[in-house]
Order: C-alpha cells, then structure tokens, then sequence
C-alpha cells in the first residue's frame, strides 16, 4: 500500500538476528532452542554473583561475515552495559555494542533494484523469556510470571537501516532480502516464528518533501506478514492524526495480530535512563586484517549474487522464470538448477522443475541427489518422460530416493515406440473423420485435440512430438 | 604462629600433618572468633576432610603442592561451592554458591585447607568493616579499634592468629589498609594477574584479590599459587604466574627508590616518622632515595569516588530478588525489587550505589564519570613519569594507626580520604605493598607502601623483605 | 556541574536504582553526595579535553573464547536457588510492563 494525498511514509528497520552458534555469547552453555526451562544456564548467563563474560569467537565471525555481506566496514569495537531492571535480564543490565560497533555503515541492495542503507551491525546479548500466568496469558492483566534463562545470553546481532524505506512492500522486500543474507552467511537459521529473527519498525509520515515527521516505533513484528500490515496499520493512523491536525507522539507501539492493530505499549519519557558506560569485564575488539580477510575469504556468494549467476543464461527471461530464480535461491536449491544446467538441462527447464517440484517437499532433499534431479530432467528433454511424468518421478524421489530411470520403469513410464503412436493416430483418424479432415483443412488447433486423444489412450505415455510429427506425416 | 613456608614443609615431610595443623587454625578459632567476630562462617567439617584427604595422599607418598596443609581464611566475597558467601550482606541470605573462585580452585590444587569466610564491609565498601550486616569485627592488636577494611575480617584472622594466610580484595585499598592497622603484610597486585572469576564484583576495573599474612615470603608464596592467566576472565593478563618467591632476597642495591610527597602530606607524625625511616633502611640497604611530587595522586580520591561506585550501581543491579538470596515480596515486580534492595543493603552500599547511579546518569555522565576516567589516565601518565626517576616508590599506607570505632562513621567523606594513598595504585592497575614499619601512637603498627609499575611484584617483594629485616622481623 | 544535588534529583536517582528512601535517608543522602560531588569539583580545574578515557588499565585486545560447550548447571541446584520457582521457571510477582 501508498498512501495518498501527498503523504510518503520513511520507515527504518531494525533486525535482532539470533546467531547460531553452539555457545552463547560468554559462556559455554549450550545456544539451543526447545530445551527444558533452566537447563541450559550457567553462573555467567544467570549473572550470579562473581561470573564474568567471556566472548564467543564463532559470535565475532559471524557478526563480521553478516558485515562484508552489508559492505559494511569492520570497525575497532567495544562493549557497553545498558542498564535496566527487568526480571528476564539476570544482571539487570544488557552487555550491548554502543558508540563503537563492529560494523559500521554498508547497504543493502533489493531484487528491484532499490538500495536501502545501513547505519550499523552491533552485537549484544538476549535476554531470557517470561511466561505470564492469570488473566489473557499476555503481561497486561497477569498475576504472576515465570522466567526461563536458556536464552538468556544468545548472541544477537542487531542490523539497523537507515530511514530509507518508503513503503510496506519495499520493507518486507528488505526483511526477506536481509533474511536470505542472513541464512547465506550462516549466522542464522532465519526462523522467524521461533523468534531467531525479530524485526522492530521505525515509522513516521511526512508530505513529500518535507522534513521527517515524529516517528513511532513498533516492536517485535515476527513475521514478514506482521511488519507489512504493521507498517501499513501505522502510517495510515499517524497520516489521520495529521490530516486532522493533531500531533504524533513519540512512542513505542505493540502490534496486534489478532486485531490488526497498534497500541501504545510505552511513551518515552525520561526514566529511559540506560547509564550506558564500558563493560569492564571485556576488552576491546579489534580484529585485525588477516582475521578479516579470513572471514571475507569464507563467505559464499550472497542471494543477490546467485540470482543473477542463475539467471544470467536465460534467453527469455519472463517474470515466471525470474520468480523461480527467487524461489531457488530463498530455499537454497542453486546446487540442483546448476548441476543440472552443467549437464545440458536448459535453466527454463531446470529453474520451474526446482522451484515447484522441490519446493514441495524440502525435507525430502536429503533423498535427491543431484545426479537423480538431473537424469530424471534429462530423460524429460529427451523426450522419454512426458512433463508430467517428470514431476511425479521427482515425487516419488524426494519422498522415497532411488534412481529415476528404475522409478520410471516400475511405474511404467516407457514411452510408447513410434510405431505404436503411429498405430493409436492411425485409429483415432478413423475415429474421427471430421476433426481430421478439418486438421487437414488447415485447422492447426485440433493437433492439440489429437495429441490429448492420444495421451488419454497411452495414459500420457506417449510423447507429444511424436504425435505431431506422426499427424504431420499422415496430412 | 608457625608461617605458611614452615607448615608446607612439615606437612609434606610429614613432621607435621594437615589435620594437625587444621587443628591448631580451629583451636584458635574457636578460642577468639567469638569476641572478635572475624568469620561468618567456619567450615569446619569440609576444611576436616580436605585435611584428611591431603594426609593419606602424603602418606602414599604423594607431592602435595607448595600449601600443603596450609589453612586459609576466604574474604566472604569470595565464591566457594556450597558454602555460604554473603558479602557481609542481608540481600545474599541463604545463598550458597554452585561453583568456587578460580583463586580457591587454585588453592585446593596448591594443598591449602580453605577454613572459612571472614567479615568485610558490605560488598567490600568501606574501610573499618563496621558496614557489615553481621557487626564490626575487632582489631585483635587493640579490640577498642578497627581492624580496618573492606577485607578487615581477613587481616584480623592472620593478625589473632587463626590463620596464617587470608585472601582479600582490594578495590581502593581494602587489603593494604587493614593490612598495615593489623601490623600484616597485604599485597595488591598487577590488575589482570589475579583472576576475579567468583569474585562478587565491587568495581571491576579496579578489584584485585591478593594476599594478607604475617611475613613477606608467605605473601610471596600465596600470591605464586593465585596468580596466572584465566581464561575465564577476559581482563585476565596471558601470562603464567610470574616466579615471586625465589625473589624475595634480590635486595634493593642500586635501586632508586622514589619518596613521593603526595604519599606522606597529611598522614599524623607517627605514619611520616616510619615512611621517613623506612626509606633511611632502604637507603642503608643500596638503593638511592629519590624525592618526588606526583601532584595528579591527589586527584585520584574525586575519580575513584565517581568510577567505583558508579560501576557498583551496575554490578549491584542483580541483587533484584528475583533469581537468589534475600526476596521481599511486593505487589508486582518492581515493587518487589524494590522492597527486596531497600531491606537487604546497609546504608554505605545505599549510599555508594546512589552516588554511581547519579554518575552515571543521562546529562550527568560527561561531568563526573567521563571526567573521573580521563583523571584516571592522568594518574596513569603520572605514574609512568615517576618511573623515569625510580624504580618503585614509597609512601605510607594510611594516614594514621588503627582509630576507634566510630570515629568516622557519622561522616562519610572522612572515610573515604583514608583512602588517599592506595587509591593511585588501583586507578593505575599497579601492584603495591603495605608492610608494617615501626610503631605509632598507642604502640600500634604503622605501615608503609611500595608501589611499583605494572608486574613489578618480585620488586617490590625485595623492598618489603629488606624493611622486614631492617624493621626486627626477619 | 557546579549546579547543587537538588532532593528531587536523589529521590529520581533512587527510582532508577530500585531503592526507596525515607524522608530521613532522602535529606541526609542529598547532603552527603552532594559533599562527595562538591570534592569533584576539583577535578573541574583541569585541562583533559586532549587527554582519552582509560577504561581499562591495560591494553589487553581480542579476548574471546572458542565456541564450544561447556556443562551448565544442574537444573535441581538452578532452582534451589530460587526465592520462588514453578515449573522449573523462576517465578515473579506481575510485571507492570514491557520491557523497554
């Protein structure tokens, strides 16, 4: 959605990606999703009395690898200690990068073309979860909460854009991007509704032209869908403000899936009085250049790079096939699209079989070899399976394994010899006197009537070309 | 009492046996602790067991390490498996660590009998421990008078005899302090050569834990097996432990020994006397006696009294009630916080976190924390200017002998000025001595201060055995 | 910064840092800081524009560790800690509000 009237929203991101590591953040608990509450937890991640942090190295790489992949400078860095009371931080205050973060600046570059900046790439710690007893299940009305601290110290990086998106789709276009970057890098699992990967929004309304109007910023949006429909939700709602010549405050906002709404969860006021100041417990970051060239050196091409290298030999490259160059690379299936395209498979063909077929059953993969996806794609160029027979030996692959040439057999996909099609058009012209003295007339469109006849007979064993050349031949 | 050396030896030649040794701490313990109130809590059964376990190891024939049998008296801020640390505190009742300090880890290892964990000012604030939650411990040399503090229990344990090695920590002078009111030797090392894994935290840039005893080549000793790097503390030095004790004898010939004006000015006629014949016995001993004025020291009582407590504010957060210790229920969770600090810290701790608090604060921060830390630099340069002219200095300790009870208390900032001549070496990071010289008023012990640069222990360890031996201790 | 300890300024401070202080503590403490801040004033006379914080004594750079497991606690001695606990979670009287 825009919005109308001569009103533009400006919209800045800020992404808290889980870092998957093996470790947290500063101590050597395991950084692991769905286990008991409060069993993996340790003196430093509970802030008992005397545990002191020490950083993961793998943390630092990665932090650094999702910076090259921003083009973001790696800069000398240091930590901070944010200081609040809450019951889910167990030192009542958060070890965060401040004034100095590892990466600094870079952009990113959307599918359309758009770049949207990068003002900074920080590292910081997360805070344990809260479950809240009484009442709706939700903190307001609750009598009482229960803490888990497993995630209490994962290792986070924090991605913040600049004001630099304009609309809903534009920002969910830069998530997504920013989630196959984050995915390619291998600093995260990009799993957003277990809540690796959650995205605060930074939205305010001006007319165009104007200075930056007062900005509300909307928190925990954990789904591309949700910050879409957020964005939209808030932009509208401060443009009426406006148009009725009220005045937006600065606030932080819920939203509301259910309601399809925001609501104010906090105003800013003074008491938000964080006393940042060094961590004295850590020292300096400061990776040198070989440590750096070793992360850059590691890095495997970027979703935008791999697009491009897919689609680069498409002779016609139509919206459908570009959307299948998407596809392939969101789910990372590039390694099936190119081992069959080095065989001989036009990418036309490899690309839709990738994105539809192996799209459907990704769990399946592990069944597929590349050698299987690319014999079964052979066999349907040459003509020996029909398309539709190609996609269900693909099914039948990812669901069970084997080797296609044995499925096709067992299912009894050998196509028939030519002399048998010549046989059934044989048959159907007597069949059908009229539609093929029309044929012969020079109505091209009952081909298609007969190759369906004969498919129907053959239970679509026969091959399409065959029957035209055969119908060619009998004309 | 018999010196640490002396009870290793015996115990691994088996002249002697841990449990015997163990035995006289306990004796004394029991014969004194009641009236003095040095430890909050005797381990007595756990400290019977590790005695009895490094007895059959020896009579297997094993070597023990270089503490063999040796008991140890902990600061109760140091974190022992399962045994209760308090740091003199209401807001940590009941609470009984899950894992030790890496400084005890590394005394099991060495075959010391950890015996117990002694009184301090809450969370080492203070310098009398009259702060503590559990009541002043008595200054056994004259029991009207403080022992000094934060680490008062530790340094009154060694002085009556109960023990005769103590561990302290020193965050602005809480071990040579109560060092030099006891007549002890207290060390504060090189920041970064002493883990402070399971060190509950006062100021983290400045905490150090290190060695009270009665003589130099103990202090030596102890501080040997603490020492080296950690990889559990990030602010850990790489190094191993540095070879100390087989330095002990170097002597001071051809040192230049810098005597610092700003380490003597304002200290009573006792205190000056001793510093003052204390370099008249380094001189005597070869080294040259350099008079120098470091006029940034003064300073460093204003940074310190901003950067310790406002880094206190932020390690003191946690005591929240939420996860251990004391919990004061409260209608919702702030409430309940809130309830849970306001009964379960003393006044001092109140004060200090107050004042870091406000430190640290939006709009305040640039004029009192971001300041305190450029004067922190200053002092630093400072001290790198001295050592072009000497190779350690001198100074007293404290400004006067062990005072009354009482005598500062009603008046904070007079507490804290008798901080004024540790403070420069914690701002630094530098390692320095308290070692007792000579006597003052009351007959009390004076101690004077060797302050050295960055990992200059051994030397220092020389200088204060030479005022040992000037001074009758041999 | 020469600007007085203002009562109102101790009493906000005490908010932030979770305390509550009575009449009696509100009025001493404000003279007592304001007596410790008063001394820093000293540091005011000096020229440190030039000069860098120091944080940190030491220059000690890239301290990290290798990513690998170490046991945790046990989920028994975790809890036994707790003033509170329920399903394994500690548990806290309501929380008024988000987390900022």
């Amino acid at each position: 959605m825009s919005l109308t009237n001569g009103w533009e929203m400006v919209v800045g991101l800020e992404v808290h990606t889980e870092l998957k590591t093996a470790t947290k953040m500063f101590c050597g608990c395991a950084n692991s999703f769905g286990s008991l509450p409060n069993t993996n937890v340790c003196p430093v991640c509970l802030g008992l009395p005397g545990s002191l942090p020490v950083l993961n190295a793998r943390a630092v790489e990665l932090a650094m690898a999702i910076g090259v992949a921003l083009h973001s400078t790696i800069a000398p860095s240091t930590f901070h200690r944010k200081n609040y009371f809450y019951p889910d931080m167990p030192k009542d205050f958060q070890i965060s990068q401040y004034d100095l973060p590892i990466n600094v600046g870079g952009f990113l570059d959307l599918p359309d073309g758009s770049r949207i900046s990068i003002e900074r790439a920080h590292l910081e710690e997360d805070t344990g979860k809260s479950t809240h007893l009484g009442g709706s299940g939700r903190i307001h009305g609750a009598d009482r909460s229960l803490v888990d601290y497993n995630r209490s110290g994962v290792p986070l990086v924090e991605i913040v854009s600049g004001p630099d998106i304009r609309s809903s789709t534009q920002a969910r276009d830069y998530a997504s991007e920013l989630r196959g970057i984050l995915m390619a890098t291998g600093a995260s699992d990009g799993r957003m509704e277990e809540g690796s990967m959650r995205i605060d929004a930074n939205v305010s309304v001006r007319k165009v032209g104007q200075p930056l109007g007062t900005r509300c910023e909307i928190k925990n949006l954990n789904s591309l869908r949700s910050l879409q429909r957020a964005i939209d939700y808030e932009a509208h709602r401060q443009t009426v403000i406006l148009e009725e010549g009220g005045r937006v405050r600065q606030e932080t906002r819920h939203w509301d899936e259910n309601l399809a709404t925001t609501s104010t969860m906090r105003v800013k006021e003074e008491a938000d009085d964080y006393r940042y100041f060094r961590e004295p417990d850590l020292v300096d970051l400061i990776p040198d250049e070989a440590w750096q060239a070793r992360i850059r050196e590691g890095l495997p091409p970027m979703p935008a790079e791999r697009r491009s290298m897919l689609g680069a030999r498409l002779h016609e490259p139509s919206d459908s096939l570009l959307g299948a160059v998407s596809v392939v690379v969101d789910l990372d299936l590039d390694a099936y699209v190119s081992s069959a395209r080095d065989a001989g498979v036009p990418a036309e063909l490899a690309l839709p079989r990738a994105a539809n077929e192996l799209a459907t059953d990704l769990g399946g993969l592990s069944n597929l070899s590349f050698e299987a996806f690319t014999a079964t794609l052979l066999m349907e160029r040459s003509g020996e399976l029909s398309p539709t027979q190609a996609k269900s030996v693909l099914a039948e692959l990812l669901a069970s394994g084997g080797e296609p040439r044995a499925i096709a057999a067992k299912k009894g996909y050998e196509q028939l010899e030519t002399g048998a099609v010549a046989s059934v058009v044989a048959q159907l012209i007597e069949e059908h006197p009229d539609e093929w003295s029309r044929y012969r007339d020079g109505d091209e469109k009952l081909a298609q009537f007969f190759i369906g006849q004969v498919m129907k007979r053959t239970k679509g064993q026969a091959n399409g070309k065959d029957v035209i050349a055969e119908l060619h031949a009998k004309r | 009492m018999k010196s640490a050396s002396d009870i290793a030896r015996d115990v691994q030649s088996g002249t002697s046996s841990a449990a015997s040794e163990l035995d006289v701490a306990l004796a004394q313990i029991r014969a004194r602790n009641g009236e003095l109130n040095i430890f909050l809590y005797v381990d007595e059964e756990g400290a019977q067991r590790t005695a009895a376990a490094l007895d059959e190891r020896i009579q297997r024939g094993e070597q023990i390490g270089p503490l063999a049998g040796v008991p140890v008296a902990l600061k109760d801020n140091l974190c022992q498996t399962g045994i209760p640390t308090t740091c003199s505190s209401k807001i940590l009742e009941g609470w009984r660590p899950p894992y030790n300090a890496t400084v005890i880890d590394r005394l099991l290892v060495a075959g010391a009998v950890p015996v117990g964990k002694t009184n301090l000012d809450e969370f080492a604030m203070g310098s009398s421990t009259e702060n503590s939650a559990f009541g002043p411990t008595l200054n056994p040399l004259d029991t009207s008078r403080v022992p000094g503090g934060s680490s008062g229990g530790s340094a009154a344990a060694v002085a009556a005899d109960m023990t005769p090695l103590a561990l302290g920590s020193d965050t602005g002078g809480s071990i040579r302090q109560p060092a030099a009111l006891c007549g002890l030797v207290g060390v504060k090392p090189t920041y970064g050569l002493v883990s402070r894994y399971g060190l509950i935290a006062f100021a983290s840039s400045l905490d150090q834990i290190g060695p009270l005893t009665k003589n130099v080549r103990d202090a030596a000793l102890l501080l040997e097996v603490i020492a080296g790097h950690d990889p559990l503390d990030s602010t850990s030095l790489p190094e191993p432990a540095p070879s100390l004790s087989s330095h002990v004898n170097d002597g001071v010939a051809g040192k230049r020994v810098g005597l610092v004006r700003e380490l003597i000015d304002g200290a009573d006629a006792d205190v000056m006397a001793s510093v003052e014949r204390a370099a008249d016995a380094l001189r005597e001993a070869g080294a040259t006696i350099v008079e120098l004025s470091v006029p940034e020291f003064r300073l460093g009582l204003s940074a310190y009294y901003l950067i310790a407590p406002a880094e206190a504010s932020s390690n003191l957060a946690r005591f929240d009630g939420v996860r251990y210790g004391l919990r004061v229920n409260g209608d919702d969770v702030t409430s309940m916080m809130e309830a849970t600090r306001t009964a379960g810290f003393g006044e001092e701790v109140k004060r200090r976190i107050m004042l870091g608090t406000y430190a640290l604060s939006a709009g305040y921060f640039d004029a009192y924390y971001g300041q305190a830390l450029k004067v922190r630099t200053l002092t630093i340069n400072a001290f790198a200017r001295a050592y072009h002219q000497a190779d350690f200095l001198l100074g007293a300790t404290t400004p006067s002998v062990a005072f009354a009870f009482g005598a500062k208390t009603s008046d904070p900032m007079a507490m804290y000025l008798s901080d004024v001549f540790t403070i420069p070496s914690n701002l630094a990071g530098e390692p320095a001595i308290s070692v007792p010289f000579g006597t003052g008023d009351a007959g009390l012990p004076v101690g004077v201060q060797l302050l050295g640069p960055g990992r200059s222990e051994a030397l220092l360890f020389a200088g204060a055995r030479v005022l040992e031996i000037a001074d009758g201790r041999s | 910064m020469s600007e007085p300890l203002r009562r109102e300024d101790v009493a906000h401070v005490a908010k932030l840092a979770r305390l509550i202080l009575s009449e009696d503590e509100l009025n001493r403490f404000t003279q007592q800081l304001s007596q410790v801040l008063e001394h820093a004033h000293d540091m005011n006379s000096l020229d440190l524009a030039n000069l860098v914080a120091t944080a940190h004594p030491f220059g000690l750079v890239n301290v990290v560790r290798d990513d690998v497991t170490r046991p945790s606690l046990d989920h028994d001695v975790v809890i036994a800690m707790a003033p509170d606990a329920q399903d394994g979670r500690f548990a806290v009287p309501r929380i008024l509000g988000e987390a900022p």
